[in-house]
């Protein structure tokens, strides 16, 4: 806290983790809470910054530095250092809809560009975050808001993910109608089945799409635009639209051998697994699994490290992940300065898992597959990959596989799910400066319209869609009701 | 007058200050050698008078004296009556003789209607060939006027108030073509556009051996600018002045409210005649003249008048007679003090007598002879008397009436004086009867909150209330009794370029003292100050009615909830109206009927307005508070309806303490600040803070009364009834029709938003409000004016633009730079440059034809920060930085280390080129000043404008102890003002002081923006300041409250064009250099500042950025992270920045500076300085719904046709070889050198200045701050020594002197020693004043005996020395931190207010232990008996070299008597000092080295342990015996 120099006196701490052999054995969350009193001296090592680099949001390069929701973090952080959790939670509701899911699922570019990281550790901003919204839950807290006014203008959302539910919930506080159609049988977008439970337990995204039911929102599942239902329709009945449909198109990859079977894209596979999770509980086996195979997650990413989780409770036999790039560096490089958010080597909780179970990391570095080998069945059975360089005659490697798993990053929109909006480069062209589409009255926002990124960004277009449509509708009806000359 | 408005310069700034005296026989005893002693005094004094660029034509100087019956009845060709049975009108008329006839034949005309008539007019012969260009250009045609009663029964009161009112009416039909020096039949005054030697020359009747008087009163002036007037001269009609009333526009205002209270002997008729009593236009000692002469027209006698215009501090005196005390407490009803520094001579013709303000700011000493004689003067040695023949030599001192009746032949004491006036009517009586004391809120039951929850979010949100302010603001005051304090400046848009709704108060910039006038320390003089605030109808003069009309007095204006209540129910008749207005309608609508209500409610009788914001229901808008009050105030002046009731006001949007300062300086009376008050309920039901809410609300009303009183007190107001109306603003952003009509004579200077815009802010609030209605739990909204918030305020310094900055200069990528560049300039607008586009006629060139870089970075500067508020890390890349390039870094003002003036071996330069001098003249040094290329004197600091500072104790480390001549964890303190500096010409005394110190060196003054910069500027300009520095109001600080940083101060866009413009019309502009600083960042910058006129430029915050400042804003609490602005140690070793990051960022800014002048067609710099042709405010700006109202018209006012570079420059003549030490003293450098022992004899005279400074230097060049042996070069003087005897002499220099000196005795002293002595032929008398006010200011080493007794102020800020001296004024020792001081005599009130080091011993024997206690500030020091051995070793020592210096028989007295007279000696020592001594050395007996002592007693202290009693009983067994 201001006047304290708890930013160096402290050190910085993480709360406990469930032991990762525990934990492979279930598909609980697997964060212990931090014990209050930590907490707080973890808070304290805010600096409450004059100028918080942690809030604000913005690109340097291509990372994201900063909290894309300009979280009012030195405001909460200090608070819970005072242990006023209440108002915390308060502060932290300003700006963030949805704490328990960036609590969990945000990989905290806020942490990247913590002042205290320039001279020390930075703050563990998530965990705060976390503990807040967590003890909100606890204490009753958060209660359904039942908006006090509505104004009569109905408002459709397309997409129930972050970005859809964000705008949603601004909209409705702010006195509007709002119905969400969401395609899958579960609403929540990829915090339902892109994100497995062990990251987010799917109650709480229940919890709140229960919540804001609660409050008013009307929530419509099954039901995909352009197919079900056209988007003139929807223009027909609602005042406005906004259409937050992800960018669910996957990366391919297109090499000899991909027809084969036992490989599949990273998302089809993480959602059949939690599907069947939350369908069977603990019963049976999902159409697609990973129990006694050989597997390779190619992409190393997070979704490549959901699925290495994934498979490892699912009981595969061993696994490996591929990645293009190199082994990333402990410590800030120096073409990352502060308050860029520095790309590091950590331990995630994949891959110290992965390292229990079998002892050894999952990840290997600077490779490139050229080709699947299959069985007369067509069935995968390994496949072919020469190192990332740029030598001309690569030796080529040999790996026996039989689940893969693409894990290369979005292309964008389905165009196929696009519901007849304009697409370019895999984006909802929007006006700009603007969330409108070329369609008036239709808005987009969220990896739709941005691209696929992080959920912080995601709800920060929802909650900016959302202020831009007040702000068109508010014009309208004002020009309505001006007599016509 | 033709150049009244000029571009941005107002007639109204115009500023004087000048040396005063007035000569008289007490017999009153008439002859022509009053005269001529009188003229000579004025020659004498000609050193404090000013001159004009064309350095012939003088400021003017002038004589008041009786009316030469003899003379003119020798020379007039008309016969006249008796003596005072005529009056004579010294009239100055136009020279075309239709309209001069015109004006004599009105003054018949009217004679004859009043029973009066001309006996005939004189020219008055004159002499114009001796005059200057300008005063010849402006000369008046001089004649005298005779007039006499044509009754001769007519009393003389009659008479003369007949004259008077003759001399109004003329007045009032031909203001503008004539002046009437004088018109009475008592007085005389002969003045002018003159210097001293012209004086008698021109007026040729004063050489005239029949011309006699029996006094005579002088007055020679040294104007902040120039421009020709005669009129201005003084001696006004009654009074001389030396200094500036602060609080004249609401003197002006109240009295013009007021004038029929005082109008006794005037009727109604008559009365009618003489308005306006006032002459508007006319300097403030012009008016303060209007205004007495008004009062004794009225049958008030001379001195009553005087004691209710310049009342003394009564409020906290407790020893005042209670009939005192009741005489000024009833007339505080009436008039409120006439406040500023004064030294006042005044005289009706048969009275003479002088009087000093409050705080006796001006200098001013007396002697009487024995033959009836009476010298008064600014300063001694003005008149050559034989020292035989002077009976008494004294110090005037505040609160003291001088006052000689000649008719009586008699010198009336001052306390008999005043008691026989106070006595002359039941005043304790009347206020008896009429008087309402509230009790205090400690017994008052708080009220009950009334509002929910939800309705505390709705009214916060009303009113704009944020999270930030609450937490930041509210909290630190209501929960710790602090003021909020900040660190940084503000980087935020000016108000009416922000996006957000602003209060109105945000359009408000509090003024503030430099230069003409001090601010006044608050803490430290708090003995001086006072809140006394009255509720009720103003009475009558006489009382006649005041039974019948209650007044309600109140401790301070600032109500409880409870007291709001109380005071509604004393009787007095209460009236509430409201403050607010429903959405549909305007705000112009809903301040009309405000009006109408107030005239409808004074109409009904109402006593006492209450205008209140607290609307029922949801759909008011309330009216900006400010404008409520102001326009009410206003309002009720012009109907003259504003004695008749107080203003009340029920607010909830004044919360800090700007906010409450503005509403007082706009005519509120009280305030009671609602939602503040409910809003700290809130805090505590939140947690914010853990105190019952009585203690919590009580806390919050205390520190918005201390800080009312800073702000008031930054403007040199002591009262606030005197500042309440004084309208110590300037308004920024508003337009001025809205000024002219509710904020009558606020200066506005580039116009701005109206009504409409105003309304608007508020109801974008109200809009907000209602969010609220339909939200659960709505968070406050953040606020972002102290932090930076991504979705609030913008500030210049975000995240993106630091981090790009600091990637260019640590990586030199020019591409970044660029990108910084244009971030910075396409973001929102954000000051007063950003509306501004650079357009230039020329052709481009190429860039190879432009000046290169090098010789654009001779004009680049760091800015002042301070060793103490950076690292030393920081502090010394800054200068290694600058020293590469050829620029100058600052030194800021707390010293440097000696190990800095020696070049490193890679050949970098530690050493700060310019080095600064600020008000607590930290490490000011004669060593310190030596090493300088330019010396600055700091008058204001952008950030906090007329404060002092605090260098709180934990951040004093034992190395900036070192450094600043300090204990290691005791706190510092700067002095809010320079104590030399109270007026222009002790400025000029600076000047030539640190001239004299360092001949080589550059004298540059600093000066912060505000409305009359320009004119200020001139005057340092006319005291040969070399480069004068205009800063801007957003400069950086380490710690300031944080109403200041935000709040105080102007652009320097405004100062620094202002300053040019009037400069240039002046000719003052080709002798100075032009600088200009506050958050420059960028080579366009730098060309706006010089097309305004700047020709160097002062970067601050911009390169702290570039050496890893992250705008942390944590300066104050010593815990940046980046060790920039810290020393804590811990903390230092992150500092990563290196001086060729700064060289890089400083090349950056030089070659955007090439390329645009290229783009512009220019070759240098030079060429553009002034060129505000090139300026233009952006197409743009016309869609801004705010800016688009500025008018940029005075701000690009051309000045000067030639363009400056042209016209080319000139430099100072400061005239040193004149100086003593060049006339007297040069060979002795010889002596220096060779190391020769000296000893030489001369006689001295008060014009002598700054006697043995050069020569110091000399010294202190050759041998560093070793200096010489003692008493290496003694000089032996004889006679009265001028200002600044033996300033920064270093050691090995010894000054002798027998006679007396004048002020800033030692000032500086670095070693050296001063010895003052009475001349031959003196009377032994130990109270003999022997030297004037402060001396020893700022003294860091060396010895001084003064066998005399000292003014005010003696050794104020010592660090090192040790004097003996046998008596001093008010404010002994203040803010000493070390040395040594012995008193043998009386000391004065307030002594060691502020002390924190050192030691001083004072022997009671002469006025007795318990009073000399009576006088001693006791909050930092304790009493104690100086019987320790050690104590006794020192003390016996110093007397006793005293008594073998200068033969003192007091000192021998108490020599021969040792061991009883060590009994009457009290030791006053500070507690932290002492303390903290004793902890040092404890360490240093565990076998610690000093060094490591003091790190260890300063962190032991700075943890917060302290030693056990016993283990400290045993180390220092305190009692020796």
């Amino acid at each position: 806290m201001r006047g304290t120099t708890d930013f160096i006196d402290q050190k910085r701490e993480k709360p406990k983790e469930i032991d990762a052999l525990e934990r492979i054995a279930t598909w609980k969350e697997y964060q212990k809470p931090f014990p209050e009193e930590k907490l707080k001296i973890q808070a304290s090592r805010c600096m409450e910054c004059g100028t918080p680099f942690c809030q604000m949001g913005e690109l340097i390069g291509r990372q994201t530095s900063g909290c894309p929701l300009y979280n009012l973090i030195p405001e909460w952080n200090t608070l819970a250092a005072q242990g006023k959790w209440e108002e915390a939670y308060y502060r932290l509701l300003l700006t963030n809809n949805f704490p328990e899911f960036t609590s969990r699922a945000c990989p905290a570019p806020c942490e990247g560009s913590c002042t205290a990281g320039l001279v020390s550790e930075p703050v563990t901003i998530k965990s705060i975050e976390k503990a807040i919204i967590d003890r909100a839950y606890k204490e009753g807290w958060v209660k359904p808001r039942i908006p006090l006014k509505r104004n009569g203008l109905k408002v459709a959302v397309v997409g129930s993910g972050p970005a859809g539910m964000a705008a949603a919930d601004d909209l409705n506080q702010a006195g509007y109608d709002v119905t969400v159609f969401e395609k899958e049988d579960r609403f929540g977008g990829l915090l339902m089945y892109g994100i497995p439970n062990m990251k987010i337990e799917k109650q709480y995204v229940q919890r709140r799409i229960d919540l804001l039911q609660a409050e008013g929102i009307e929530f419509i599942a099954n039901t995909e635009i352009g197919k079900d239902i056209t988007l003139e329709e929807l223009q027909e009945t609602y005042d406005a639209v906004l259409l937050c449909i992800g960018a669910e198109k996957q990366r391919e990859i297109d090499i000899p051998g991909r027809g084969l079977k036992g490989i599949y894209p990273a998302m089809e596979y993480l959602k059949t697994s939690t599907k069947h999770l939350l369908d069977n509980g603990g019963n049976g086996e999902p159409r697609i699994t990973a129990k006694g195979k050989k597997v390779i997650v190619i992409g190393g990413g997070d979704t490549g490290a959901d699925c290495v989780a994934t498979a490892i409770r699912q009981g595969c036999k061993s696994v490996v992940q591929f990645g293009k790039h190199g082994e990333l560096p402990k410590e800030r490089p120096e073409h990352e300065p502060w308050p860029v958010n520095p790309s590091l080597f950590t331990l995630d909780y994949a891959y110290e898992e992965t390292f229990k179970a079998f002892g050894e990391d999952p990840r290997k570095y600077y490779i490139q597959t050229t080709e699947f080998l299959g069985n007369e069945d067509d069935e995968v059975t390994g496949l072919l990959t020469v190192p990332f360089t740029d030598e001309p005659v690569a030796e080529k490697q040999l790996w026996k596989a039989d689940l893969v798993l693409i894990a290369i990053g979005f292309e964008g929109v389905d165009p196929t799910k696009a519901a007849g909006a304009e697409l370019q480069n895999g984006r909802i062209q929007t006006r700009p400066g603007s969330f409108q589409t070329n369609r008036e009255g239709v808005f987009a926002a969220g990896d739709a319209k941005r691209g696929a990124s992080l959920i912080v960004w995601a709800m920060q277009e929802g909650k900016k869609a959302a202020k831009e449509i007040e702000l068109y509708l508010a014009q309208k009806t004002a020009a309505a009701q001006l007599p016509s000359v | 007058m033709n150049n009244q408005h000029y571009g941005l310069y107002r007639s109204e700034y115009e500023h004087d200050a000048c040396g005063i005296g007035f000569y008289a026989d007490i017999k009153g005893r008439a002859s022509h050698e009053i005269i001529t002693t009188a003229l000579e005094m004025l020659r004498r004094l000609d050193h404090r008078a000013g001159k004009n660029a064309d350095e012939t034509t003088s400021d003017g100087a002038g004589i008041s004296m009786q009316i030469p019956h003899e003379f003119f009845e020798a020379v007039c060709s008309f016969t006249l009556p008796k003596k005072g049975e005529y009056a004579v009108g010294m009239l100055f008329l136009p020279h075309d003789p239709h309209a001069r006839n015109e004006i004599l034949v009105e003054f018949k005309t009217q004679a004859s209607s009043l029973g009066l008539s001309v006996l005939g007019v004189r020219d008055v012969p004159v002499n114009p060939g001796i005059l200057g260009r300008q005063a010849e250009e402006s000369r008046p045609h001089i004649v005298q006027i005779f007039v006499s009663s044509s009754n001769d029964n007519t009393k003389e009161s009659v008479f003369q108030r007949n004259v008077y009112i003759l001399r109004k009416l003329v007045e009032n039909k031909f203001s503008s073509s004539f002046y009437a020096a004088s018109f009475s039949n008592q007085t005389i005054v002969y003045k002018g556009m003159l210097s001293a030697d012209q004086l008698p020359l021109f007026y040729v009747d004063l050489q005239d051996g029949r011309f006699k008087s029996a006094l005579a009163l002088i007055h020679s002036r040294f104007s902040t600018n120039t421009f020709p007037s005669w009129e201005r001269a003084h001696p006004n009609r009654m009074i001389a002045h030396n200094g500036e009333i602060n609080t004249i526009k609401g003197n002006v205002n109240w009295f013009n409210a007021k004038i029929p209270l005082f109008a006794n002997q005037l009727d109604l008729e008559a009365l009618e005649k003489v308005q306006p009593v006032i002459n508007a236009s006319g300097s403030d000692s012009a008016i303060f003249d209007n205004v007495l002469e008004f009062l004794t027209m009225n049958g008030i006698s001379l001195p009553h008048a005087i004691m209710m215009m310049v009342p003394e501090p009564w409020e906290s005196s407790e020893d005042l007679p209670p009939y005192l005390r009741s005489f000024y407490e009833y007339h505080s009803q009436i008039m409120e003090p006439w406040d500023g520094p004064m030294a006042l001579e005044f005289t009706n013709g048969k009275q003479i007598g002088a009087v000093l303000d409050r705080n006796g700011l001006r200098p001013a000493r007396y002697y009487i002879t024995n033959d009836d004689k009476i010298i008064f003067a600014s300063e001694v040695g003005v008149v050559d008397v034989e020292p035989e023949n002077v009976k008494e030599r004294r110090h005037l001192k505040p609160g003291q009436l001088l006052f000689v009746d000649l008719e009586k032949g008699m010198l009336i004491p001052s306390d008999e004086l005043k008691a026989q006036i106070s006595l002359e009517k039941p005043y304790a009586d009347h206020l008896e009867e009429s008087v309402i004391k509230l009790p205090a809120d400690k017994h008052l039951i708080p009220a009950a909150s009334q509002l929910e929850k939800n309705e505390l979010s709705y009214l916060q949100t009303l009113f704009g209330y944020t999270y930030e302010e609450l937490t930041k603001s509210i909290v630190p005051m209501a929960q710790e009794m602090k003021e909020p304090i900040g660190a940084m400046g503000v980087d935020t848009p000016i108000a009416v370029l922000s996006e957000r709704p602003q209060l109105l108060f945000h359009y408000f910039k509090q003024s503030f003292s430099q230069v003409t006038n001090p601010p006044i320390d608050s803490i430290r003089e708090a003995c001086v100050l006072s809140t006394v605030t009255w509720l009720g109808p103003q009475v009558s003069l006489d009382g006649h009615d005041d039974t019948t009309h209650k007044k309600i007095q109140l401790e301070h204006p600032f109500l409880s909830t409870a007291k709001f209540h109380a005071i509604q129910n004393q009787g007095l008749k209460a009236a509430v109206l409201p403050a607010y207005h429903s959405p549909d309608t305007s705000l112009e609508q809903a301040l009309k009927q405000l009006l109408k209500l107030v005239d409808e409610k004074i109409e009904e009788g109402s006593e006492i307005l209450i205008l209140s914001d607290r609307a029922v229901g949801q759909s008011a808008v309330p009216i900006p508070s400010l404008l409520a009050v102001s326009a009410v105030h206003q309002h009720m002046i012009r109907r003259g309806t504003r004695p008749k009731a107080s203003l009340v006001l029920d607010s909830g949007e004044p919360r800090d303490a700007h906010h409450m300062a503005a509403l007082l300086g706009y005519g509120a009376d009280a305030i009671h600040p609602y939602l503040a008050l409910e809003t700290i309920r809130g805090l505590i039901e939140e947690g914010h803070i853990s105190l019952p809410f009585k203690k919590a609300s009580e806390n919050y009303l205390k520190v918005i009364k201390k800080s009312v009183v800073k702000i008031m007190t930054k403007v040199g107001i002591t009262t606030l009834q005197s500042y309440r109306g004084a309208q110590t603003f300037e308004a920024l952003g508003i337009a001025e029709s809205v000024v002219d009509r509710y904020f009558t004579g606020t200066v506005s200077q580039i116009g701005g938003i109206g009504l409409e815009e105003i309304g608007m802010e508020s109801y974008k609030r109200y809009e907000k409000a209602q969010e609220i209605l339909f939200h659960y739990n709505k968070a406050l909204d953040p606020g972002s004016e102290l932090q930076w918030r991504k979705d609030g305020e913008y500030h210049l310094f975000n995240p993106q633009m630091m981090y790009t900055l600091q990637q260019a200069a640590r990586t030199n990528n020019k591409e970044l730079y660029r990108r910084f560049s244009e971030m910075y300039h396409h973001g929102p607008y954000a000051t007063i440059r950003s509306l501004l586009t650079i357009k230039s006629n020329r052709k481009p060139i190429p860039i190879d034809e432009v000046e290169p870089v090098e010789s654009i970075w001779k004009r680049f500067k760091t800015g002042a920060m301070s060793y103490g508020a950076l690292s030393k890390e920081a502090h010394e890349a800054l200068a290694i930085a600058m020293n590469r390039i050829g620029g100058k870094s600052n030194s800021g003002e707390g010293g440097e280390e000696k190990e800095r003036y020696v070049r490193d071996a890679n050949g970098d330069f530690r050493r700060s080129a310019i080095k600064q001098v600020a008000s607590g003249r930290f490490g000011v040094t004669s060593l310190y000043l030596t090493e300088a290329d330019e010396i600055q004197i700091k008058m204001a600091q952008g950030a906090k404008p007329g404060e002092g500072g605090q260098l709180p104790g934990s951040k004093v480390y034992p190395w900036i102890a070192e450094v600043r001549g300090s204990t290691p964890g005791v706190g510092l303190i700067s002095p809010p003002p320079h104590h030399d500096i109270y007026s222009i010409e002790d400025l000029a005394q600076l000047i030539y002081d640190l001239k004299s110190a360092n001949p080589s060196a550059r004298i540059s003054v600093k000066l912060v923006s505000k409305a009359g910069v320009g004119t200020i500027a001139a005057g340092v300009a006319k005291g040969l300041a070399d480069t004068i520095l205009i800063s801007g109001h957003d400069g950086g600080t380490g710690a300031s409250p944080q109403t200041s940083i935000k709040h105080a101060g102007m652009p320097w866009e405004l100062g620094l064009a202002e300053t040019h413009q009037t400069l240039t019309l002046n000719g003052l502009r080709n002798r100075v250099v032009l600088e200009t600083d506050g958050k420059l960042m960028t080579g366009r910058d730098v060309v706006i500042a010089a097309c305004l006129g700047a020709e160097e430029f002062g970067f601050s915050s911009a390169p702290l950025v570039v050496l890893g400042c992250i705008m942390m804003r944590a300066c104050h609490l010593d815990t940046c992270p980046v060790g920039v602005a810290t020393q804590n140690p811990k903390l230092r070793a992150n500092f990563m920045g290196k001086p060729e990051h700064v060289v890089n960022y400083m090349r950056f800014i030089a070659e955007e500076v090439r390329e645009i002048l290229a783009e512009c067609g220019y070759r240098s710099l030079d060429e553009l300085v002034g060129e505000t042709g090139l300026l233009k405010m952006k197409d743009e700006v016309k869609n801004h719904w705010k800016a688009k109202q500025l008018n940029f018209d005075k701000l690009l006012f051309k000045a000067n046709e030639t363009p400056l570079s042209v016209q080319g420059k000139t430099t100072q003549n400061h005239k040193m070889e004149e100086r003593f030490d060049s006339r007297e003293l040069q060979h002795l450098s010889i002596s220096v050198r060779n190391k020769q022992k000296t000893a030489i004899t001369l006689p001295v005279r008060n014009t002598d200045r700054a006697i043995g400074t050069t020569l110091g230097h000399i010294i202190t060049k050759e041998y560093g701050d070793r200096g010489l042996p003692e008493d290496f070069i003694q000089i032996n003087l004889n006679g009265s020594a001028g200002q600044s005897f033996g300033a920064f002499i270093p050691k090995g220099l010894t000054l002798y002197l027998e006679g007396d000196a004048n002020d800033y005795v030692g000032k500086g002293l670095s070693g050296g020693k001063i010895i003052v002595k009475p001349g031959n032929g003196w009377l032994h008398n130990e109270e003999q004043a022997i030297i004037g006010n402060t001396a020893f200011f700022g003294a860091t080493s060396g010895e001084a005996y003064i066998r005399g007794t000292a003014g005010q102020r003696f050794c104020v800020r010592n660090s090192g020395v040790h004097a003996v001296v046998e008596g001093i004024g008010d404010h002994g020792c203040e803010y000493m931190t070390g040395g040594r001081v012995v008193v043998l005599g009386s000391i004065g009130k307030n002594f060691a207010a502020g002390m924190s080091g050192g030691i001083a011993y004072i022997y009671t024997g002469i006025m007795g232990e318990d009073e000399a206690l009576s006088q001693v500030n006791q909050e930092l020091v304790s009493v104690e008996d100086a019987e320790a051995d050690e104590d006794m070793r020192e003390l016996y020592h110093m007397i006793q070299k005293h008594y073998q210096y200068t033969g003192s028989p007091i000192a021998k007295r108490i020599l021969k008597n040792w061991e009883w007279s060590l009994h009457q000696f009290v030791k006053i020592v500070p507690r932290e000092y002492k303390a903290m001594m004793e902890l040092i050395q404890y360490f240093q007996d565990q076998q610690m080295p000093l060094d490591e002592a003091k790190l260890a007693a300063f962190e032991f202290k700075k943890s917060g342990k302290s030693l056990p009693a016993i283990e400290k009983e045993a180390a220092f067994p305190t009692k020796a015996k």
